[in-house]
């Protein structure tokens, strides 16, 4: 097995195209629980903590450029206030030691349904910057995710950044497991309020084969809140978005929970999660 | 592969390296360093917890190539000669000790946790420790010995 290690972005995406058959390896925790349980032996192994650009995020017309490398306590330190949903879902990722390795590219890069930063990037309608050496080109977020732990990536290609406008009103994210620290999410769920266009954005994890949203739950409730005059959110509504959100998974059963309880439980966090935001949304006015 | 990395202070080099191998496994199999504990091999256990770069990571799941030219410091780093430092004295004294097997890398943690916030309260002792899973479930002595340290490094 061949350990890549690349200096720069363009050696890296060199390196991918002379390998396809290499696994990208930036924090390591997913990659490297393969690795030791010798689940998968790739050809080559690139890593990619030696490429500088992809640990850095800044802010262009608007809109938040992460770097596929930046780990998750960065999110938590540094974007706290700006992208507060995917913030919120980063503290619930792992542990310190994970969330000091374990990168949002990554998460990426892994797709699997039960990664943490996916509801949040679905609810804010990010899109993926993705690049080879033929080019760079971006995938809208929900068109990113295309089976259980499958992406959109051609074998040449890499994650480069998320790009991510950051929504303009408040931002919430439920996780549900069998303990409050170290745990896989069970269902878990992801909402921005876009009240500049009136809209509203969703994000189901761990309920289906892939991260989703639920879209005619988010075209009900952005025709149901009242974003002028802000008053109190009729409890009729918080259900039925519950109920929406719910129509729009499609879990399985296996060990960490049953599809019922999936369902339920993603009912009750989609309820709550709105209650939280639309309180936040009166607050702010 | 051959690996340099500074490692508790000093240059370290070894040679014949499967690239696949973690960080962890160099540190103890070939550098003869076995303070870091191996158990789930998975990052759920936090056994083995060292510093690299001075930010606490899972050893395990560090590719070992990842740690060429990089700054590591395992449990072995943090005492003084034959000086114990405050936090391992104050997990001997509080007897947060039992099997010892997740002492290292609690030791890690709690050092980490203390150097960036040293008068911590309980739930920012126990969000720092929740990474480190101790299977005795002596969590409450573990908690004395970080309260305990705390205090003995806030007088010294």
């Amino acid at each position: 097995m061949d350990f890549l290690q690349p200096r720069s972005w363009a050696e890296a995406l060199e390196a991918k195209a002379a390998h396809p058959g290499a696994v990208p390896i930036a924090g390591g925790t997913d990659v490297m629980v393969e690795l030791n349980f010798d689940k998968h032996r790739p050809e080559a192994l690139l890593d990619l903590n030696r490429v500088d650009d992809l640990a850095q995020w800044w802010t262009e017309d608007g809109r938040v450029r992460l770097g596929a490398g930046v780990s998750y306590s960065r999110v938590i330190d540094e974007l706290g206030d700006t992208l507060p949903g995917l913030a919120m879902a980063s503290r619930t990722v792992g542990s310190p030691q994970i969330r000091n390795r374990g990168t949002v590219g990554g998460n990426l890069g892994a797709a699997s349904p039960a990664g943490d930063a996916h509801p949040a990037l679905l609810a804010a309608e990010a899109s993926v910057e993705v690049a080879s050496t033929r080019g760079t080109r971006s995938i809208p977020i929900a068109e990113f995710y295309t089976g259980v732990k499958r992406n959109a990536l051609e074998p040449d290609e890499l994650v480069a950044a998320i790009w991510v406008t950051p929504p303009s009103g408040p931002q919430q994210f439920s996780k549900i497991g069998t303990r409050n620290a170290m745990v896989i999410s069970v269902a878990a769920f992801g909402l921005a309020l876009h009240p500049d266009r009136r809209t509203v954005g969703t994000g189901i994890g761990s309920a289906a084969p892939t991260p989703r949203r639920a879209p005619d739950a988010e075209s009900f409730l952005a025709g149901e809140l009242d974003w002028d005059g802000r008053r109190e959110l009729a409890d009729s509504v918080a259900r039925e978005f519950g109920e929406r959100v719910r129509a729009a998974a499609s879990p399985i059963d296996d060990v960490r929970g049953t599809a019922a309880y999936r369902l339920h439980s993603l009912s009750v966090m989609a309820r709550r999660a709105l209650a939280w935001a639309w309180h936040d949304y009166q607050r702010a006015a | 592969m051959r690996i340099t990395t500074t490692v508790n202070g000093e240059s370290r080099q070894v040679d014949d390296v499967w690239p696949g191998e973690s960080l962890l496994y160099v540190l103890r199999e070939r550098m003869g360093l076995p303070g870091s504990k191996n158990a789930c091999e998975q990052g759920e256990c936090g056994s083995c917890t060292v510093y690299l770069d001075n930010v606490p990571v899972c050893a395990c799941l560090v590719a070992a190539g990842q740690a060429q030219d990089r700054d590591i410091t395992t449990v072995e780093g943090l005492a003084d000669g034959e000086d114990l430092h405050p936090v391992q004295q104050c997990f001997v004294e509080a007897g947060a000790v039992q099997c010892g097997f997740c002492t290292p890398g609690l030791i890690v943690a709690a050092h980490d946790l203390l150097a960036r916030e040293p008068q911590p309260s309980d739930p920012e002792i126990r969000e720092a420790l929740a990474g480190n899973l101790c299977r005795c479930t002596g969590y409450e002595k573990i908690l004395d010995a970080v309260r305990l340290a705390a205090d003995r490094m806030a007088t010294t």
